[in-house]
């Protein structure tokens, strides 16, 4: 899926694996790294992602914190106030809520509040999204409460690579990152390799993971192999479909994604949080603003149903799938162009 | 389902043995609020500490009324007072060394001006031209903070970094008696237990959340007990006892800073102002009840045992009072100074790096200025630089 081509020290790896090594690389290369959350110790995480790292660094950088996640992230900001890069853990998307107060009251002001005396250099991963059979509470989409916090950067990976070089430069961040991890991606493999240096790419740049001509298709995260294989799929059909992969919700890479809706004059937002308050309306308000004159039809979302997020047995109605996505391009106005 | 294969066949073990996983006993706050004025304790304290209580606590009643009176002149958007708390606020401040941490709430801002900060500084917030108007990291007092009791897990926080950093820091965390309602009130003494974090949490029991009483807030036999569930020592004190409160708050720093873990002190006061300027204490309380606290002024019992002890004459007295009505006249001189706004800020620290996004609204932003500037070239409101 990465555009990348394989090399001599690639290897196939887990978008889990991608992480954990991106964890490991940070935390060895800066002591002030430290890894807090709950599980994150002996148990490695419930995913995996922080395996092997308190046998390596100890409990004093990769803590079991007690069972609260307002209390994690409270005592991550004063570990940022006093020099340190914490890196919290939110087990799952709907249990990071209880720390809510501390990331929007502080964690996204302190920097502004203090003009600048107290940037908070920490980064909170969250597992989110659906598709993995979780029950209730295990499969929010919750990328649309963060996004919108001024002062946060959300950050999602969509790709294996992606998710160690994002995940670094989350880390490097000195600005908080919530750093969103696509649930169902996390076993996903692909041919890695860690030690290329392009592996850790600047925050706020989409990708183009297909290019195309038709239409553009606008997604992140757990959605983006939903569209590559929606862009395979509509090829047959004599629709050749671009694919963007924002990676980053804020800051919005509006100029890639401008610049490929000038090019197609056709969008479709893909995502698996509500439509109503969800991203794509921000996206489609933005693509409308500046690409007004280069559209050829309204700009249009697939995204996950205005509902509390389904219930196991029924989710695969809930989630935008392939067939959706066909549709939504269907529907963007062909017989004009006739 | 049964665990009984066979019946007759289980033979039961005991489970593994229970204690306690600490002794409650010597956590557990005296039976009444420790007092020292007035008492025998007083009879070996220091003399030079005590003048220099009280000189604080002076100027602190000055500062609380040069403040309120500001607010009443439009000079400051809101007030809340420490009028009658100043030996907490004054002892929360001395307790600490140079290289500690301060974390004050809204109501606090005479501890962060007894520790060192200017109080024009001091009072940025509440004037309303910035949201902390010093730096952090000057005088080691973390912004004032207003959601109650988010700002104890920082103290948490930072004290366990320090400590893990081998520093010799301790921080001190302030909150009031409805703060200890909230959630982060008991997840941060909580952490700082499980952690042996260097903290003290001083709970400032001044009887009202704005106007809800403390029966309304716990049942607890007092707030000093809470600290037996977490596993560590709860110390009542007379708040508005200068000498006790710092005694206790000295003590309970020299035990973190030690590495004996954290300390909760509940300091029992009482606030005699409303809430703030624009509160009416007397939907909720009583003139008696105030008149009850009123006998019991920090200022009046530490001139008191001063008097008696003769080390306060009426040259020392005058002495303090003219200096807090200096620092009231510099006080008053520079908030009636408007502050110089260049509304550019809004945009220049909410990222390390500006986003295009911002860019661009700061972009409008600009030109709407200077639109604005260019339309009434002589406006004497003169706030842009």
């Amino acid at each position: 899926m990465t555009t990348a081509a394989v090399r001599a020290g690639a290897r196939p790896a887990s978008m889990a694996q991608a992480l954990n090594r991106a964890l490991r690389d940070a935390m060895a290369e800066d002591p002030a790294v430290h890894v807090l959350g709950e599980d994150v110790g002996a148990l490695g995480g419930v995913f995996r992602v922080t395996d092997g790292l308190v046998k390596e660094f100890g409990e004093d950088r990769c803590t079991d914190t007690p069972l609260a996640e307002a209390g994690i992230l409270g005592t991550a900001v004063g570990m940022a106030m006093y020099g340190l890069r914490p890196v919290v853990e939110m087990q799952f998307d709907a249990f990071a809520y209880p720390s809510f107060e501390q990331l929007i009251s502080h964690v996204a002001r302190m920097r502004n509040r203090t003009r600048g005396a107290l940037p908070m250099p920490l980064t909170v991963r969250v597992p989110y999204g659906g598709g993995i059979g979780g029950v209730e509470h295990h499969s929010d989409s919750s990328e649309a409460y963060y996004m919108a916090t001024p002062g946060l950067h959300v950050v999602t990976p969509a790709t294996v690579a992606d998710a160690y070089g994002l995940l670094r430069a989350a880390i490097a961040s000195d600005d908080p990152v919530v750093f969103l991890e696509p649930k169902r991606l996390y076993w996903s493999k692909a041919e890695w390799d860690p030690e290329v240096p392009e592996a850790v790419p600047a925050l706020g740049r989409a990708a183009v993971r297909r290019r195309g001509t038709s239409a553009t298709l606008i997604t992140y995260g757990p959605s983006l192999p939903v569209c590559m294989e929606a862009a395979e799929a509509a090829a047959a059909e004599g629709w050749d479909l671009e694919v963007v992969d924002l990676r980053s919700l804020v800051p919005f890479d509006e100029e890639t994604v401008c610049a490929s809706v000038r090019r197609t004059g056709r969008a479709v937002i893909v995502h698996e949080s509500t439509g109503f308050g969800g991203p794509g309306g921000e996206i489609a308000a933005r693509i409308t603003e500046r690409c007004f004159h280069h559209l050829e039809a309204p700009v249009l979302r697939v995204a996950g149903f205005d509902i509390p997020y389904p219930p196991p047995m029924l989710e695969r109605h809930h989630l935008p799938g392939v067939d959706r996505v066909l549709d939504a391009v269907a529907r963007l106005q062909w017989e004009a162009e006739s | 389902m049964t665990v009984l294969e066979q019946p007759g066949s289980y033979r039961p073990t005991p489970p593994p043995a229970w204690r306690p996983r600490t002794d409650p006993a010597p956590l557990l706050p005296d039976a009444e609020p420790y007092r020292v004025l007035g008492t025998e304790a007083a009879d070996g304290l220091d003399a030079g500490l005590l003048l220099r209580l009280y000189g604080h606590l002076v100027r602190g009643r000055r500062y609380n009324a040069q403040a309120t009176a500001l607010t009443r002149q439009g000079r400051l958007a809101v007030y809340p007072s420490s009028t009658g708390q100043e030996a907490c606020e004054v002892a929360a401040a001395l307790a600490l060394q140079e290289q500690d941490w301060l974390f004050p709430s809204y109501r606090d801002t005479l501890a962060a001006v007894a520790r060192g900060l200017d109080p024009v500084q001091a009072l940025t917030l509440l004037r309303g031209d910035w949201h902390t108007g010093y730096d952090p990291h000057e005088h080691r007092i973390a912004p004032l903070c207003t959601p109650l009791a988010t700002q104890l897990p920082h103290a948490v926080g930072l004290a366990h970094a320090a400590r893990l950093k081998g520093d010799d820091v301790v921080a001190l965390a302030m909150v009031g008696d409805g703060g200890t309602s909230e959630g982060d009130f008991h997840e941060a003494l909580n952490f700082a237990a499980v952690w042996r974090a260097p903290v003290v949490f001083l709970v400032q029991n001044n009887g009202f959340a704005i106007s809800v009483p403390l029966a309304k807030q716990t049942a607890a036999p007092s707030l000093a007990h809470k600290a037996v569930g977490y596993g560590m020592p709860g110390r009542l004190v007379d708040g508005n006892d200068a000498v006790a409160v710092h005694e206790v708050l000295t003590e309970a720093v020299q035990r973190a800073r030690e590495g004996g873990g954290p300390t909760l002190v509940e300091a029992v006061t009482y606030r005699m102002d409303a809430h703030t300027n624009a509160d009416d204490a007397t939907r909720y309380r009583s003139d008696a009840e105030v008149d009850t606290w009123r006998g019991h002024d920090p200022i009046a019992l530490l001139e008191q045992e001063l008097t008696a002890r003769k080390l306060l004459d009426e040259a020392t007295v005058a002495a303090e009072q003219e200096a807090a009505e200096r620092m009231a006249a510099d006080l008053r001189e520079r908030m009636n100074q408007d502050p110089v706004l260049d509304p550019m800020d809004l945009f220049t620290h909410v990222y390390a790096e500006q986003t295009a996004q911002l860019r661009e609204q700061a972009e409008m932003l600009r030109a709407e200025l200077d639109a604005a500037a260019e339309a009434a070239p002589a406006s004497p409101e003169g706030t842009q630089r």
